[in-house]
């Protein structure tokens, strides 16, 4: 919302000597943000002068049209100019700059020669003069409107500040000069003058028959006046045009500029219809049968019961509050208009102008409330108006329904220290609530103005206190400080984890958790992780749905920085994955201002699936940095098992491993990690066709564990380690291809008994023929509260091999 | 055998040890010269054949001797090894400056640094860090907080809507949510920020993204004014800006809060917007069944990656957004 000073000034006494700056922190203080302040005509030094065009000569032979113009400047003798513009005729009044004028860019005019002539000076155009952007044509003033030579940057107001204010939307009496008048006076302590006192003087005599109002919906009062006589060839005088201009909207013709001007002055929005195109009464309701409407704006809309209409007897005239209908616009020939102004409920006019998707000026403002007095007295202003500038009669003005009020408050002074931390006299508290319209009564009930339909609690009224006392004078202190807190088990979990990886070498990552079928099902996802939830308004329609599973994301993560020269690298994420593991039913939506049951916020949670945290990783490459001491070897299946199993180590947690045929993994080469028999999760290799489709190195691998899925790892209960010394055993044992490791460790682990404190595979042999493999196991045995004998230790170690024989079908190797 | 012939012996033992060039030559020279061949050996062992006054005599005389050769001895060793030691460490020198590391640069995320910074800012005040899913019930994300369906302020936020739309269930456009969420199951007193991952359905650009991080804040507790609310935000903003910036609260429009402010900071020479905040509406303490006579709240928000952008200097969005390691690793494990 613009507001030029000058108009400002006309309700606000705001002192000649306030600088822009003052007056646009004012409005900050108070809760307006100046987005801009435009300071017009400050890079414009005249003589610029109204001018009358006596004479056009058109030259020719120029590449385009070339106007050698005589001009009657208000001098004794004619100036001639070159122009380029053509869109003037003899004996308009035109905006020439004189020789000595510097226009905006530092634009110096001179006399100088051109096209063989001399130009004694320049036609402007709105742009030439920093006025706008209008550079289509030259500036023609309204006929008869000024003196031929008197000096037009006094005449066009060109020297004004114009704030460029962002209006929040619960201020709706904030878009319109009277509102934006009233808080600036307020913030600088300065007299604000009602312009609705003034209107409130006017009366109308009635002269005939005008247009009926009937109310059916979706407003609390309708003004409807009839004029008659209206020239429709009545010319926007400068003053108006000039202010419509300034904030930022064209001026069109009389009729149509009186409803811009008290819309931008007062708020309201109006509509005027040609009366002649109404049949019968003029009704605001909703149309019975579904029907073809065509808005001013060319377009063809669909009606139905959902829409707010304006309409007569036969058919819809305008979409409510939102905007008119082609035909029955004012036109040139138009004579008798009828004006309509509303007070609109605004939930009505919101969804009229969502279900369209048409935000217009007169739908912004009634959305957001507009003042429930403002029907009559804004109604009254264009009557006025028009009566004056476009010699129209008035014939009759009649209302329906009745203009309400918002509720009063019952507010007790001592509610703003205990919001504020600020102690504030109730006198001054009263006076402020005066200042911005409400009537305080003695015993503090509070009326709020008829456009403050925002006010409807004590603590709407403390806002107004605070930003009228300003902000600043609020003390800064601490709050109580609460119990000690900490991060909880989970959360320690994933920052040790994230802090882990990224010490191992890994760089975490963020991806979008959008994603699309065509990628799941390229990756080969099946059954939960195949089914998803789907975005009705996705920013892209390659990605309309959400996640399943990290490794897509990061696959593409992977391929952007190969693309851009990475080789070798490991990446992780954290985050959410959204899988579509139940219906969603209709939204649970409990009455406001109360609690909901236990039962209904237990339905609402549960109304929203579960979301499970998933840590992923991609690692691409080597192993190792390109070194001087030689070429690090290529990651590989185990690679990712073993970050995998060490995130759970982290963790104090141990899963079992068997082997996985799960996508997007090499089928024979996933492992899948199990703990209390729950796979918590997958690392491996890359199924070859994945690898493909990112084109990422061969053979890159991956892991993702379901954090979520991780169980909180008991409280360790702490065994004495002692000092006795260790007893150190190897064994080999050869044992069939298909049996695995991790089963062959179970058996001796099983056989060996409690004195065995630890076991590892030292030594794989797979080139045995026959389908055999050796493994060789480094076993250490101790007690804690002895030396082991040589034949306890024995002992126990044939007890181990047998139970490798017996469970695996080991052969125990000899050397 | 007389003591000039025995000082002879010093004065040859002396000399053979300082030409010995090396340990293996001073070796010979020591068995020549203190070896059981050697002259003054040969006279220890037969001073037994002496007479008991001569024995005396010339056993003074070859113990002081050894004495002589064995310090003179000593003494060569010792430079020898400390010349054997130079020379050895000499020839083993290497470029201690090639590059050792071989392990890929890991670090975390930006934002996930600046998260936990901010975590460990607010825990250390007592705090808790409240988490809520991504996809999240509208009555949750709007509704609750004094959103009505058709107010503007419900349009202002370009939302995400799940399909099917009659299940209001949206991405969450604010962490707010979990403000809600946390006041439906917890009783006051409630001190806890909520950073996480929010959407709006703006294109990605410069200064946008649709998919993006805040961290809001919410204290509800007997006599908690807006005072309190500046004191957070104060100490919170020379946390993370330093000590010399400076807040500034510009009245405001939000629907869960009344009264509402924007948050500007002082940084760098300029006022920057730095988030939204005010008093909890009562409107909606009401909704999440807290007694509004007895308690009252304040509540914030900021954007993680305009608090990241704005310190950091980072001036395009699509670094924050894109993975590229070289982005990711100027950032190590800490900002």
């Amino acid at each position: 919302m613009r507001a030029p000073l000058s108009w400002l000034r006309e309700f606000a006494a705001i002192p000649a000597n306030t600088k822009a700056e003052e007056i646009s922190d004012a409005f900050i203080r108070v809760g307006f943000e100046v987005e801009e302040i435009i300071i017009q005509g400050s890079d414009l030094t005249g003589p610029l002068v109204v001018a009358k065009v006596l004479a056009i000569e058109e030259l020719t032979g120029n590449k385009k049209a070339i106007r050698y113009v005589e001009l009657d400047c208000g001098e004794k003798e004619s100036r001639f100019v070159i122009c380029g513009a053509s869109n003037f005729a003899v004996g308009d009044l035109v905006v020439a700059a004189l020789p000595g004028a510097v226009l905006p860019g530092n634009f110096a005019i001179s006399a100088r020669e051109t096209y063989g002539k001399t130009s004694n000076g320049m036609i402007c155009s709105s742009r030439e003069l920093g006025l706008g952007e209008d550079h289509s044509g030259i500036i023609v003033l309204p006929a008869r409107s000024l003196a031929v030579g008197s000096d037009a940057i006094a005449a066009l107001e060109i020297n004004d500040v114009i704030f460029d204010i962002a209006v929040n939307p619960d201020r709706g009496y904030a878009l319109s000069i009277r509102g934006l008048a009233r808080e600036i006076a307020g913030a600088l302590n300065v007299a604000f003058t009602d312009p609705i006192n003034a209107i409130k003087e006017l009366k109308f005599e009635k002269s005939g028959d005008g247009v009926k109002p009937v109310l059916e919906d979706g407003a609390s009062i309708f003004y409807l006046r009839t004029l008659t006589n209206y020239k429709a060839d009545s010319v926007t005088p400068l003053w108006m045009s000039r202010r419509i201009e300034k904030m930022g909207m064209r001026s069109i013709s009389l009729a149509v500029d009186i409803t811009n001007y008290v819309m931008l002055e007062l708020g309201q929005p109006l509509h005027a219809f040609d009366r002649a195109k109404i049949q019968g009464n003029l009704r605001i309701g909703r149309v019975k049968e579904n029907q073809k409407f065509r808005t001013l704006d060319g377009q063809e809309r669909n009606i139905t019961a959902e829409d707010l209409m304006v309409m007569d007897d036969r058919a819809p005239l305008a979409l409510a509050g939102t905007m008119g209908g082609l035909d029955s616009e004012i036109t040139d020939a138009t004579t008798d208009l009828a004006l309509e102004a509303v007070r609109f409920d605004p939930i009505a006019i919101a969804k009229n102008s969502r279900r369209h998707k048409l935000s217009t000026e007169a739908s912004r403002r009634l959305e957001r409330s507009v003042d429930s007095s403002l029907a009559q007295y804004a109604s009254a202003r264009f009557a006025q108006l028009l009566i004056e500038l476009g010699g129209a009669t008035h014939v009759e003005t009649q209302s329906a329904g009745t203009q309400n009020l918002p509720s009063e408050i019952n507010f007790d002074p001592a509610y703003i220290s205990r919001i504020l931390g600020l102690e504030i006299d109730a006198k001054k508290i009263a006076k402020i609530l005066e200042v911005i319209g409400c009537t305080v009564s003695k015993n503090f009930t509070i009326q709020p103005p008829s456009w403050r339909w925002d006010l409807t609690q004590p603590a709407d009224l403390v806002e107004e206190v605070a930003r009228m006392i300003g902000y600043d004078a609020i003390p800064s202190l601490l709050p109580p400080r609460p119990r000690h807190a900490s991060l909880t088990w989970q959360q320690k979990r994933i920052r040790m984890m994230s802090m882990a990886l990224a010490a191992r070498g890994l760089s975490e990552v963020q991806t979008f958790p959008f994603t699309s079928d065509a990628i799941i099902e390229s990756m080969g996802y099946v059954n939960e992780r195949a089914k998803t939830y789907r975005i009705a308004n996705p920013m892209s329609e390659d990605f309309p749905v959400l996640r399943t599973h990290l490794l897509p994301g990061l696959a593409a993560v992977a391929a952007r920085n190969i693309g851009r020269g990475a080789r070798d690298f490991a990446i992780f994420e954290i985050g959410s994955i959204f899988r579509n593991s139940q219906e969603l039913i209709p939204a649970i939506s409990p009455e406001l201002g109360k609690k909901p049951t236990p039962a209904k916020i237990s339905e609402i949670f549960a109304s929203i699936p579960m979301q499970h945290l998933h840590l992923g990783a991609i690692l691409v490459g080597k192993v190792e940095d390109a070194s001087w001491r030689g070429a690090s070897r290529d990651y590989e299946w185990s690679d990712a098992i073993a970050v995998a199993q060490e995130m759970l180590g982290l963790c104090n947690l141990e899963a079992s491993i068997v082997r996985s045929d799960f996508a997007p993994w090499h089928p024979g080469r996933c492992a899948e990690l199990i703990i209390d028999g729950k796979p918590v999760a997958h690392a491996g290799e890359l199924h070859p066709r994945v690898i493909e489709q990112f084109a990422l190195p061969a053979r890159s691998v991956a892991f993702v564990i379901n954090v979520s899925a991780l169980p909180q790892s008991p409280r360790v209960r702490a065994q004495s380690v002692g000092a006795m010394p260790p007893a150190l055993q190897d064994v080999a044992l050869v044992v069939d291809q298909s049996v695995s490791a991790s089963a062959v460790e179970a058996a001796l682990r099983k056989g060996a008994g409690e004195l065995l404190e630890s076991i590892v595979l030292f030594d794989r042999y797979d080139k045995m023929g026959d389908g055999k493999v050796s493994l060789a196991y480094a076993m250490t045995f101790r007690a804690s509260d002895r030396t082991l004998t040589g034949a306890e230790i024995t002992q126990a170690r044939e007890a181990a091999v047998a139970a490798a024989v017996a469970d695996c079908g080991a052969v125990l190797r000899t050397a | 055998m007389n003591a000039q012939e025995v000082a002879g012996w010093v004065k040859d033992a002396e000399a053979a040890f300082l030409a010995a060039s090396d340990l293996d030559a001073l070796k010979i020279a020591r068995l020549a010269h203190t070896g059981d061949k050697a002259a003054i050996s040969l006279a220890s062992r037969s001073l037994g054949t002496l007479s008991p006054d001569e024995k005396a005599s010339f056993g003074k005389i070859i113990g002081e001797a050894k004495g002589q050769i064995s310090l003179a001895l000593e003494n060569a060793t010792k430079k020898l090894e400390a010349q054997r030691d130079q020379k050895v460490l000499l020839e083993e020198v290497v470029d201690v400056t090639l590059p050792a590391s071989r392990m890929h640069r890991g670090g975390l995320h930006p934002i996930t640094i600046i998260k936990n910074e901010i975590s460990d800012f607010f825990i250390e005040q007592g705090f808790s860090v409240a988490e809520g899913p991504e996809m999240e019930s509208g009555w949750l994300n709007f509704d609750a907080l004094n959103i009505p369906a058709d107010h503007p302020a419900r349009t202002m936020q370009d939302t995400f809507f799940i399909e099917p739309l009659e299940s209001g269930i949206v991405l969450r456009t604010q962490t707010s949510p979990v403000q809600i969420r946390t006041m439906l199951t917890q009783e006051p007193p409630i001190y806890i920020i909520s950073p996480g991952r929010t959407f709006r359905a703006d294109e990605l650009d410069a200064t946008h993204s649709p998919v993006f991080h805040q961290v809001e804040g919410l204290v509800v507790d007997r006599g908690i004014t807006m005072a309190h609310l500046k004191g957070t935000l104060d100490n919170f903003a020379q946390h993370m800006f330093g000590p010399d910036v400076t807040t500034r609260l510009r009245p405001s429009f939000f629907p869960f809060t009344e009264p509402s402010a924007e948050v500007d900071i002082f940084f760098n020479g300029r006022w920057i917007e730095w988030g939204g905040c005010g008093m909890v509406n009562p409107k909606v303490l009401q909704t999440c069944g807290i007694d509004t006579d007895i308690y009252t709240g304040f509540a914030f928000g900021m954007g993680l990656e305009r608090t990241l952008m704005v310190r950091h200097g980072i001036t395009d969005m699509h670094d924050i957004v894109e993975g590229d390691l070289r982005f990711t690793r100027q950032f190590g494990m800490g900002l």
